[in-house]
C-alpha cells in the first residue's frame, strides 16, 4: 500500500534531477528494489503509471531491477542468498551475519529521449 | 538519448527529516521509541500499562498514529500524559514529516521518553525512519508463530520484540519456541520480552529496560 507514497518520492527525485524543459523527454526510470524491501514491484509500477499522468513525463516507463537478499557470514565468510530474509549462514549455520544487499530501494538511472 | 546516472535512496527525503527529528530529540534529552505491530496486537494496551507502572519514575509523552479516529489518544489522555493524535486519513504508516508536524503540538518540557505508536500494519511502517532510538515490534500469540517469516522487514528493522498476550498461549495455535526461533532467524540480535496486559506478566522487565534506557541517556 505504501507503493503510492514511494512512487510520489520517485517522481519528486526525477523532478529534482532533470531540468524543467527536459522533463518531457524522460522516457525511462530505473529502480533497484531489494527482495525483502517490502515493496511489490508490480504495485509500484501500477502506482507510478497513474501518478506520472500528472507530470510532463506521462509516457515514461519504470524498469525495476530486483536485488537479491544476501548475507555474509562473520565466521566463515560465506555469502548466503535467499528470498526469505533469513540470516542463517547456509554453510556453517551461524546466525552472526551481515546483510549485504536485498533491503534497498534506490533510483539509479533516468533516461531521456 | 542521454542517461542521468544517479544513486539516490527513494526514501532519502524521509531520512533527512528523520535526522532533523533525531537532532531535536537529542537537544531535548529525549529517548524515543517507535512501536509497531499489526492491528489488535496490544500496542495501546501495553502503553497504558507502561504509563501506569512508570508513573513517578519516568515522564512519558505519546504520539498516536491511526488511519482514522482519535480513540487511542483518548485512551492515553485518561492516563494523564501529554498525547497528540496523528490521523493519516488512509495513509498506512507514519513518516518523519508527520512526526515533525505532530511535535509542534506536544509540550515535551521535562519529558524523558517519547513513545510513538505507529499505524497498525506489519508491512509499511517498517521502512520509515522517524528519528527514533528503537523500533519495537509487538507480536501477539493470537497471530500464530510464522509472522516473522511472512513479514521479515519488520523484524529485520526492529531491535526489540515483545511477545504479547502470553496468557493466551495455551488457547491459541502458537508455538512460542517456534515463534522465537523464526524471529531470531530473521534478526539474531532481537531482544525479546514476553508480556500480558491482562495478568501483568513481563511488564516489570519491560519497565526496567525502559528505566535503564532513560537513566543511561
Amino acid at each position: 500500500m505504501h507503493e503510492l507514497s514511494i512512487s510520489q518520492n520517485i517522481i519528486e527525485i526525477i523532478k529534482e534531477n532533470v531540468t524543467e524543459n527536459e522533463l518531457s523527454k524522460v522516457n525511462k526510470v530505473i529502480i533497484e528494489i531489494g527482495e525483502v524491501s517490502g515493496i511489490l514491484p508490480d504495485s509500484l509500477i501500477f502506482c507510478f503509471d497513474i501518478m506520472k499522468l500528472d507530470t510532463p513525463f506521462s509516457s515514461a516507463k519504470m524498469e525495476i531491477k530486483n536485488i537479491p537478499f544476501v548475507v555474509l557470514c562473520n565466521k566463515c565468510k560465506t555469502e548466503t542468498k535467499n528470498t526469505t530474509g533469513i540470516r542463517i549462514c547456509e554453510k556453517c549455520g551461524n546466525t552472526d551475519t551481515e546483510i549485504i544487499s536485498g533491503t534497498e530501494m534506490k533510483i539509479t538511472e533516468i533516461e531521456l529521449n | 538519448m542521454s542517461v542521468i546516472t544517479i544513486e539516490r535512496k527513494i526514501l532519502e527525503k524521509n531520512y533527512e527529516i528523520a535526522n532533523e527529528n533525531r537532532k531535536f530529540f537529542k537537544s531535548k534529552k529525549l529517548k524515543v521509541i517507535n512501536i509497531l505491530s499489526s492491528p489488535g496486537s496490544g500496542k495501546t494496551s501495553i502503553l497504558e500499562k507502561l504509563i501506569e507502572e512508570l508513573k513517578g519514575k519516568i515522564k512519558i509523552a505519546v504520539i498516536e498514529g491511526d488511519v482514522q479516529t482519535d480513540f487511542d489518544a483518548q485512551r492515553i489522555e485518561k492516563c494523564k500524559v501529554p498525547v497528540v493524535q496523528i490521523v493519516t486519513n488512509g495513509g498506512c504508516h507514519l513518516d518523519a514529516g508527520l512526526v515533525r508536524d505532530a511535535l509542534k503540538n506536544l509540550n515535551l518540557d521535562g519529558i524523558d521518553l517519547l513513545i510513538i505508536e505507529n499505524v497498525g500494519n506489519l508491512v509499511c511502517p517498517a521502512g520509515y525512519d522517524l528519528g527514533e532510538d528503537f523500533k519495537i515490534v509487538i507480536h501477539s500469540t493470537t497471530e500464530g508463530d510464522d509472522k516473522p517469516l511472512k513479514y521479515p522487514k519488520m523484524f529485520i528493522n526492529s531491535q526489540i520484540l515483545i511477545i504479547n498476550k502470553i496468557d493466551l498461549l495455551e488457547y491459541v495455535n502458537c508455538n512460542i519456541e517456534e515463534l522465537k526461533k523464526n524471529a531470531l532467524a530473521i534478526n539474531p540480535k532481537l531482544r525479546i520480552f514476553e508480556t500480558s496486559c491482562f495478568t501483568g506478566q513481563g511488564m516489570s522487565q519491560l519497565c526496567e529496560w525502559l528505566i535503564q534506557l532513560v537513566i543511561n541517556n
